[in-house]
């Protein structure tokens, strides 16, 4: 499919490569000015710059920008971490970090694994040609946050598609969905309070009884389910896809299993389905990358260009699910790193094993180019992912 | 060789307990780094140089010293 021409260049993907104007820029100007967003003002795809912006938290600011400078600037939304500032962040992240550490983490397996293997049986039965977004990637990443929090399965429908409505930036009924996904998690946390159970969510409430607010429990529960529906389906998904476009890679994974870590972090670099990191704010005169990024200005750093841009004449960035995994920044970088991270690494393995051993001969049911992308989120993400085997 | 953490700028991502174990942990109080091996083998030095890389908050960092060949 050809890209929209409303759609940005940092944003502009050939299925999964980038364009080659994002490896001029990338050579050329590693940041910059940015028109026509109402967001960035600044955008940065070079490597180094990337990582200079994410990992400076003393002069850039993840809060939400200031409308009006005569207000003092707003305050995050509880408990959603990614707005934080130091050290406001480092207080709340201290609360949650150690119920999100490999090790607990570990505890999970087994649910996952069921989660797993239901879906599979799932998309077995959906008969050939099956739609793995559908069957597989929207539901597994959904079903782990469910359980992650204990919330009850039969809920998912329901919060899936208010938090596609709160996604959707133009959608009418976007207030509306916030509201009432908003409650919904207002109406969880008061019933893990009366009545905890053995999840994640009842472990925080148990270990931090009043020190984390119900305010912040409800935003913690919102992050976890959008790194799960927005974030970790979608790079199933097109993980899925990028082994599917490389027969090579796809074959040795499912011949040597022990690749698997290594092939995870390959695809989260090579997919970088987090194209853009939250908007940075300069908090003060930055002068970088050749650029002065004036204090108030914003920054979109590109973790797609850092990844895969190259500099006209260079060869192309390729799929190596054997490349010795480098420092990439597709779970970010800083004190932003993503808190899901254990999580999400770890079903992504048991995803894409599951996947393998039970459809050994899985292959796309249509050509990539009829493939249908979502473009304009943060995220990279596609409609629908028809496959057969 | 010799290693140092800082454990103030330390966000607990657990990756350098992720990457090498057998030098770093992760607390199970608060999520932050645990040095197990402040003076690693001189074996680990290129291991231990990229999970240093890696800490995304820059909070390990390496003393090399002229004699230890590290
Ligand atoms: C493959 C799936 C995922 C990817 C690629 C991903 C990626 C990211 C990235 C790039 C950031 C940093 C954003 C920035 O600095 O602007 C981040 C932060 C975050 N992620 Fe994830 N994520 C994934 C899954 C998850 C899951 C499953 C959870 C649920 C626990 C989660 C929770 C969070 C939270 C709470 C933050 C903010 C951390 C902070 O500000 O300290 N993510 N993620
Ligand atoms: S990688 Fe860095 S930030 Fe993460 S736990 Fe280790 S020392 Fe801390």
């Amino acid at each position: 499919m050809s890209n929209p021409p409303d759609v940005p260049v940092y944003k502009r993907r050939d299925i999964l490569e980038p364009v080659a104007e994002l490896g001029q820029l990338a050579a050329r100007t590693p940041v910059y000015r940015n028109t026509g967003s109402e967001v960035y003002d600044w955008i940065a795809v070079g490597r180094d710059e990337v990582r200079a912006i994410l990992g400076d938290t003393e002069r850039f600011s993840t809060r939400p920008p200031q409308e009006n400078p005569d207000l003092p600037r707003p305050r995050p939304e509880p408990g959603n971490l990614l707005m934080y500032d130091l050290p406001e962040h480092t207080k709340l992240r201290q609360k949650l970090t150690p119920d999100f550490t490999v090790r607990r983490m570990r505890a999970l397996e087994p649910a996952i694994e069921r989660i797993v293997t239901g879906q599979l049986d799932v998309l077995e039965k959906a008969g050939r040609p099956a739609d793995l977004m559908k069957h597989f990637a929207r539901p597994v990443s959904g079903l782990v946050g469910c359980a992650v929090l204990g919330i009850p399965r039969d809920d998912l429908p329901q919060l899936a598609r208010m938090t596609d409505i709160r996604a959707a930036r133009r959608s009418p009924k976007r207030t509306a969905a916030r509201k009432a996904f908003n409650a919904y998690m207002d109406r969880i946390v008061a019933q893990k309070r009366r009545d905890p159970g053995e999840d994640l969510l009842s472990t925080l409430i148990q270990r931090h009884g009043s020190g984390l607010t119900d305010q912040e429990l409800a935003g913690i529960c919102s992050s976890v389910i959008a790194g799960e529906l927005e974030n970790a389906s979608e790079m199933l998904g097109l993980g899925a896809l990028a082994l599917l476009v490389h027969p090579d890679q796809f074959g040795r994974l499912r011949e040597r299993p022990e690749l698997m870590e290594n092939a995870v972090e390959e695809l989260l670099r090579y997919v970088s389905v987090v194209s853009v990191a939250s908007p940075r704010t300069a908090l003060e005169d930055v002068t970088i990358g050749g650029q002065v990024i004036k204090e108030g200005e914003v920054v979109g750093c590109s973790l797609f260009a850092a990844h895969r841009a190259t500099a006209p004449g260079e060869p192309p960035d390729t799929l190596d699910i054997t490349r010795e995994p480098g420092s990439h920044m597709a779970l970010g970088h800083g004190i932003h790193f993503c808190l899901g991270a254990a999580l999400a690494r770890m079903q992504l393995r048991i995803a894409y094993r599951g996947l393998l051993d039970r459809f050994p001969g899985l292959r796309l049911a249509v050509p990539p180019e009829e493939l249908r992308f979502r473009l304009l989120a943060p995220q990279h993400g596609i409609e629908t992912l028809p496959v057969e085997w | 060789m010799e290693l140092r953490v800082d454990r103030d700028r330390c966000a607990g991502t657990g990756q350098c307990a992720l990457f090498l174990p057998a030098v770093f942990d992760q607390s199970e109080d608060d999520g932050k780094v645990l040095l197990l091996e402040p003076r690693p083998a001189a074996e680990q030095a290129a291991s231990v140089r990229a999970a240093a890389r890696r800490c995304p908050t820059g909070a390990i960092t390496l003393l090399v010293t002229e004699t230890s060949h590290g």
